[in-house]
């Protein structure tokens, strides 16, 4: 289960209402080990697309050595769908590389409706979990 | 002094969980050929045949080594090497 502070949670639609049509992606860094989501980190889509998403490669770089300094790790890694339902891709599946992490899904594709879905992928292997907003 | 490169954790599997692993070499290739006679098996996530995998980031120092010539790169010693699964995805 993901548990996420309601602040937190509009953030991540907000961002993903801001950068529609294009997908939307970041993280939200908490302490190692804590499984509590707590600084909230957009990222740049790389590519600009409505159908795809790529931290770019130097921010990245940045993101996760100010993680290791801080002994925090991406608790959660999100990312919007704008045409689709808020549930992981094919591709989605594919590039996953982060076993520990929540992967937050949200959809923008109805303007009036808030999808967002949390789910854990390892091994190609997808497991929707419950997301308790607090 | 040697090559330090930081190993992501879904590839610790491949050191033993050991969050970085010491090499040498001249390039970036040879490093990678060094790591591979004691990690096994890791030389095959980084690398394909067309070259470095395209969703597999590895910098040098501060640079992506995309910038820096990929595997034909030039290391020395007191360098360090980060990798970093791409963060990656989309709809399709």
């Amino acid at each position: 289960m993901l548990t996420i502070s309601r602040a937190l949670q509009a953030q991540i639609l907000a961002h993903a209402r801001a950068d529609h049509p294009d997908e939307a992606c970041g993280v939200i860094a908490g302490p190692a080990g804590s499984d509590h989501p707590e600084r909230f980190i957009p990222m740049a889509n790389a590519e600009r697309s409505p159908t795809f998403y790529r931290f770019d490669s130097m921010e990245q770089l940045a993101v996760w050595r100010q993680m290791d300094e801080r002994d925090e790790e991406p608790v959660v890694i999100y990312h919007s769908h704008t045409a689709t339902e808020a549930y992981p891709s094919r591709t989605d599946i594919a590039y996953a590389s982060e076993p520990g992490a929540h992967y937050v899904l949200v959809s923008t594709r109805e303007p009036e409706v808030a999808e967002f879905r949390s789910f854990r992928i390892a091994d190609g292997v997808v497991t929707e979990e419950d997301v308790r907003v607090e | 002094m040697a090559i330090e490169v930081r190993i992501p954790t879904i590839l610790r599997t491949y050191t033993g969980g050991a969050k970085s692993v010491e090499g040498s070499g001249a390039t970036l290739a040879d490093l990678l050929d060094d790591l591979e006679s004691r990690h096994n098996g890791l030389h095959d996530r980084l690398v394909d045949d067309a070259g470095l995998r395209r969703f597999v980031n590895v910098y040098l120092n501060d640079e992506d080594v995309r910038f820096l010539g990929g595997l034909s790169a030039p290391v020395r010693d007191g360098d360090t090497v980060t990798v970093l699964p791409a963060v990656a995805g989309g709809m399709r």
